[in-house]
């Protein structure tokens, strides 16, 4: 017998859950100044968060779906991205798409079940939030192959839950993208739990980095609750696939402290005792503790750092609060480039029963 | 005898069913600890264990493929698609597979697995979870759809499904589950599958309709009968196959017939009855055939899914339509 092949999953972490430092830092996080506006971007997404719940809770918005411990996740890996790569998000990826431009109040239109809240004004070539499970890591590759195609210079970057690796359009579309060495990243956002099945249930895989190497290219772990450690691997991943060097996997490991959604209880499913010890892993305090270690924070700047965040997430809710109710026609009027005079006749009958008011009834 | 809403009646045929038939496995995704996300499943994993009540990973595809292996193999699998938006993965594997494994090997394998989902919009739901895709299936050759409109004919359809010997798609309007609560006896007891309801007589006009959009049509005929137009409904029930008889005998004597479907208009099974009614009941016929339907468009996103949903109002205009000049 013959050893034919050997493989391997590297793991990184640069700060540990105290704040401290266990590894010389990367170049990018060399000046602490630099990580601020990291610090900022995390603390925004959960501002946001807290209020999207409240929002929900309150009948202003339908299901929304916390990112709660996981914001280092998006903001490591969208601060590594250029404005011209393309994010193909799931639908708890927020953090991420604020990066990139998409604003709050658009959000909230979206969770509040209104279509214009994937008409993004920035990021025009972002894909919208992804709810069927994994079926973007697809469109991704995809969007990948468009870039190599045409020769530019930008990446696609798909992120994706523990669980959606469960799914065959995952495994597809790693293989389709490294046998086109197309420029794609693919984060795995391991937070645990898939709804109510936790990660062992899932599948008995030692990682789940390791599901790249089936297909041919590297996947590597990151502790995701390390902006440091998400946004170094992003970049490297990231430059590789512009360089025409192919994809790669991140799997980066937190933990939901949150319920799946807004329509969940995990209470049902999960001992709040081990949710509550996870809070001392979380992204925020860990980032803040270093900071502070290294004199580079004060408490005078978090208060005031935080009234920025709480009046940034107010405005953008007064902003979605004003919007004025979607029209009745917008349903049809988006359906095709122009709408078939087949449909003219439904769409009259809808205008004719729609209520004076705009908006819902029922 | 219990009251009981939609969703508890499904749980009670489930448990009814696994109790009594060891052959009986349930998979699907959250549906043993969590007991479902809309709760069908409840109590069942800790009644009838892991083994039985499964877990499985997240993967549309292969809770329907792996059923279908195990239906081949001599047990009867009810899966659970969590979202009438995942179902589409399934197809594959049921059209391909499910539908027609008996016709394939001439009866000596066949199918016995139930596909359960919830379907329909009303619930102010996210993306992609207030689907209909009821005709989808109904299309394919091979396959039972059925979709309850109340509790008690949920459990004895449900029961029905688990006990037929070939593939069942069983949808279950969301909107229902826990809008209203009825008499539901947990004995057992089976509804046939494959005939209509009628659940009001009339003699105006036949108001055809299925699933959550009972309720509409329901309110509308409390509506008409206030101006003494009298209409007889009827809850199709069973889709595929198709019991044409009750409607058309109903429609050989009000004359009039309007169907009402929340799936979009175009290819939608209100076509297909319609279809029928022009084949075989066009000379009973006063008034040409209404459909209020779903539009042609993709389901809106809750702001907007009450202006997609049929309205009493307009059903009552379509049962208008259908009397004008008489």
């Amino acid at each position: 017998m013959t050893t034919i092949a050997r493989f391997q999953v590297e793991y990184t972490r640069f700060v540990d859950p105290q704040g401290e430092a266990t590894q010389p830092l990367p170049e990018f996080a060399l000046d602490p100044a630099a990580l601020i506006p990291l610090y900022r971007a995390m603390l925004l997404t959960r501002t946001f968060d807290t209020k999207a719940i409240a929002l929900q809770r309150t009948g202003k918005i339908g299901t929304f779906a916390s990112a709660l411990g996981q914001e280092a996740i998006g903001v490591g890996v969208a601060s590594a991205m250029r404005a011209e790569d393309v994010l193909v998000p799931s639908y708890r990826d927020h953090a991420a798409q604020f990066m990139r431009g998409v604003t709050m109040s658009e959000s909230l239109l979206y969770w509040g079940g209104d279509e214009r809240g994937s008409n993004f004004a920035v990021p025009r070539d972002d894909f919208p939030i992804c709810v069927p499970i994994a079926t973007q890591v697809c469109h991704a590759a995809g969007a990948a192959y468009a870039f190599k195609l045409r020769r530019e210079a930008r990446v696609a970057v798909s992120f994706l839950g523990d669980g959606a690796t469960s799914k065959g359009d995952f495994y597809e579309a790693l293989n389709f993208a490294a046998a086109w060495q197309a420029p794609l990243v693919v984060v795995v956002n391991n937070n645990q739990w898939a709804i109510s099945v936790p990660r062992s249930v899932q599948t008995v895989a030692q990682t789940l980095a390791q599901k790249a190497i089936a297909a041919g290219f590297e996947g590597c772990q990151v502790d995701g609750n390390d902006v440091i450690a998400v946004r170094h691997a992003a970049q490297q991943a990231i430059e590789k696939a512009r360089t025409g060097g192919g994809p790669s996997l991140i799997e980066a490991i937190s933990y939901r402290l949150g319920d799946h959604t807004t329509a969940d209880d995990a209470t049902r499913y999960r001992d709040p005792e081990v949710v509550q010890q996870q809070w001392a892993f979380e992204p925020i305090v860990r980032l803040r503790s270093y900071l502070l270690r290294v004199n580079a924070w004060s408490q005078q700047e978090e208060e005031q750092l935080v009234k920025e965040c709480t009046n940034a997430v107010n405005e953008a809710v007064e902003a979605y609060l004003a919007m004025p109710p979607p029209t009745t026609a917008a349903m049809f009027d988006h359906l095709y480039a122009t709408l078939p005079a087949a449909l003219q006749e439904q769409r009259d009958t809808a205008l004719h029963f729609a209520p004076p008011q705009g908006g819902e009834h029922g | 005898m219990a009251e009981l809403n939609l969703i508890e009646a499904i749980n009670h045929a489930l448990a009814y069913e696994m109790a009594h038939d060891p052959a009986v496995v349930m998979l699907g995704e959250d549906i043993g600890v969590n007991g479902g996300v809309f709760r069908a499943t409840v109590g069942l994993q800790q009644q009838f264990g892991a083994e039985r009540v499964i877990d499985t990973p997240l993967a549309e595809t292969a809770i329907a493929g792996t059923a279908i292996g195990m239906a081949a193999m001599g047990l009867k699998p009810v899966a659970e698609i969590q979202f009438s938006g995942f179902i589409y993965p399934t197809i594959d594997h049921i059209i391909n597979h499910a539908a027609r494994l008996r016709n394939r090997t001439r009866g000596r394998l066949s199918c016995p697995m139930v596909l359960r989902s919830p379907c329909g919009a009303g619930i102010h739901a996210p993306e992609h979870h207030s689907e209909s895709p009821e005709t989808l299936f109904a299309h394919m050759p091979g396959l039972r759809v059925v979709m309850p409109s109340s509790p008690s004919r949920a459990y004895g359809l449900l029961l029905a499904a688990m006990r037929d010997p070939d593939p069942v798609i069983f949808l279950e309007p969301t909107r229902l589950y826990r809008l209203f609560k009825q008499e539901v006896v947990d004995d057992g007891t089976a509804l046939p599958l494959d005939v209509c309801f009628t659940l009001r007589s009339g003699t105006d006009v036949t108001l055809v309709s299925w699933g959550a959009m009972l309720h509409e049509t329901q309110a509308a005929a409390d509506a008409l009968a206030q101006e003494g137009i009298m209409a007889e409904v009827i809850d199709v029930a069973t889709l595929k196959p198709l019991d044409m008889e009750t409607i058309l005998e109903s429609v050989s004597r009000t004359g009039r017939c309007v169907i009402v479907h929340e799936a979009a208009r175009t290819a939608g099974f209100g076509a297909e009855i319609a279809a029928n009614l022009a084949e075989h009941g066009l000379y009973s016929l006063l008034a040409p055939v209404q459909r209020v339907t779903g539009y042609d468009i993709v389901v809106p996103m809750a702001r907007l899914e009450y202006q997609y949903l049929p309205s009493v109002e307009r059903i009552v205009a379509a049962v208008r339509k259908t009397l004008e000049g008489s």
